[in-house]
């Protein structure tokens, strides 16, 4: 995917969750995105949100090191980034938002640690792709892309600033083949 | 965020060992994580099914209970193990003692020592992470870099780096653990350092390690950007090295008069305990200018990121 069609992918995203009337028309919205990429995508649907309704949902970074599954037995490190939610999460209508939603840990982590903030009404999942291959028993509300593609290859995406450039690139894991564009 | 990750060790003996790169590791990560101190609930799972042990051979309040608070954070299980209630008192050696506790199964031993070095020996005998309390007047790591947090945390607001301060340290340096792990914190970072003090207890063979060494507190006030005032340690010292009390207060206290002459942007910092009117007046520790209660709990942020580096580290999956 190049940088027009993930735009495109998140204006469907976000069209998505405009016609959803438990969101919109319930207990206030709250979007918070899983650190790093998940942040990004949470601030541009919020921006989506304000332009056609003219209200701003609270946007929250969640950062889930502390919560993973995986972080024992290895002495190569993750260090956390923190996580930044200025806001109460209480009775409110929360929408979790990651770029690449593959085995359901992170997830799984997420919502560890939103229920450590507080208790929201319900939780509702957002992602950018759906790569398929779940160890967890998740599944997404909000769907930009579902790909079919072996366990093996690495999905890689990019989003400014943190990245140069929007992208979604699919890489397999034979280690001499290039990037597949999508 | 400005390091890239690098941490690989086990154990967390001295700021001296560690590279510029590893200091600001441990940084970045308290950062990350003293925002889970201002939650309702005040946990991460990150180190859950892990023991630690604090074992300490010398009194201490604050930093038993800063270990133990942040391990406790961290979700990690925390035995309390100090001297007067156990069989070291019986003659056991620090040795037996440790190797016994780590027979229990044990991931982390955190250590205070009188005898400089023995943390060291330590992490050579047992097939666990052991992380310095301070050892006798050799290094208390964890406030080296609960310091330099404090520092890192005014310069942001500021606008500032750690490499633009000058820093002074005060006080008893020869016999302080807490001025080595600062200065070599400091010196890999890049800032300037003056240490302070009575000759005897400030030599000028201080200077090897890349400092100013002056005797003359009044002289560098108006320069420096942090006051590291050391607590005056009555149970080390030697009564020929220590002037008398009210000379020493004197010439080295930090009193109203003296932060008057400093920058108004001036920190002051003091590891605790405080001997209130001796090396600090009630006006300089408590005033606008102290950043003591911002060791203090920075201090269990820094405690959170050591054990976190130290003993549940992993690797990413996704």
């Amino acid at each position: 995917m190049a940088a027009e069609d993930v735009a495109q992918t998140v204006r469907q995203i976000s069209q998505q969750i405009l016609a959803a009337g438990e969101l919109m028309s319930g207990a206030p919205l709250a979007l918070v995105g899983i650190r790093r990429r998940g942040e990004i995508l949470a601030q541009r649907i919020a921006a989506a949100i304000y332009a056609q309704t003219g209200r701003n949902p609270d946007v929250g970074a969640l950062d889930i090191t502390m919560y993973r599954d995986d972080v024992v037995g290895n002495r190569s490190i993750i260090i956390p980034m923190g996580t930044e939610m200025n806001f109460r999460i209480d009775n409110r209508a929360v929408l979790l938002l990651d770029d690449v939603l593959h085995t359901g840990r992170s997830v799984r982590a997420a919502l560890d640690a939103l229920v450590d903030f507080g208790r929201p009404q319900f939780i509702r999942l957002a992602v950018l792709v759906d790569r398929g291959g779940r160890e967890y028993p998740i599944s997404a509300d909000f769907v930009g892309r579902r790909l079919e593609i072996p366990d093996e290859s690495r999905v890689r995406v990019s989003l400014k600033p943190i990245d140069s450039d929007d992208a979604v690139v699919v890489n397999s894991a034979a280690p001499t083949a290039a990037g597949v564009g999508l | 965020m400005t390091s890239s990750p690098t941490w690989t060790r086990p154990h967390l003996l001295t700021l001296e060992s560690l590279s510029r790169e590893e200091i600001l590791t441990v940084l970045d990560t308290a950062e990350a994580l003293k925002e889970v101190s201002t939650r309702s609930i005040k946990k991460v799972p990150a180190l859950r099914g892990k023991v630690v042990v604090n074992l300490f051979f010398e009194d201490s309040t604050r930093t038993r209970t800063s270990f133990r608070l942040a391990a406790q954070r961290m979700s990690a299980d925390v035995v309390d193990f100090s001297v007067s209630t156990s069989s070291v008192s019986k003659g056991e050696t620090l040795i037996d003692t440790a190797r016994s506790i780590v027979a229990m199964g044990v991931d982390a031993i955190i250590i205070r020592h009188r005898s400089s070095g023995a943390p060291e020996v330590l992490s050579r005998t047992v097939q666990c992470s052991v992380i310095n309390a301070g050892d006798g007047s050799h290094e208390h790591p964890t406030q080296g870099l609960l310091d330099l947090f404090t520092m890192r945390e005014a310069c942001q607001r500021r606008g500032k780096k750690i490499s633009d301060l000058h820093v002074a340290i005060v006080g008893d340096i020869a016999n302080s653990r807490v001025a080595r792990s600062n200065l070599w914190a400091l010196t890999k970072l890049g800032a300037k350092v003056t240490l302070v003090g009575p000759t005897t207890l400030c030599p000028s063979a201080f200077a090897e390690f890349g400092v100013q060494v002056t005797h003359d507190f009044d002289s560098i006030l108006g320069e420096v950007d942090v006051i590291n005032m050391l607590r005056v340690q009555f149970e080390r010292l030697t009564s020929a090295a220590f002037p008398s009390v009210r000379e020493y207060s004197r010439y080295f206290g930090l009193n109203d008069e003296r932060l008057k002459r400093c920058r108004p942007d001036v920190l002051v910092l003091h590891p605790g305990p405080m001997n209130r009117g001796l090396e600090i007046t009630s006006g300089a520790a408590d005033g606008e200018k102290s950043a003591i209660l911002r060791q203090v709990s920075n201090g269990l942020a820094v405690r959170m990121a050591v054990l976190y580096l130290c003993i549940g580290a992993g690797q990413f999956r996704e």
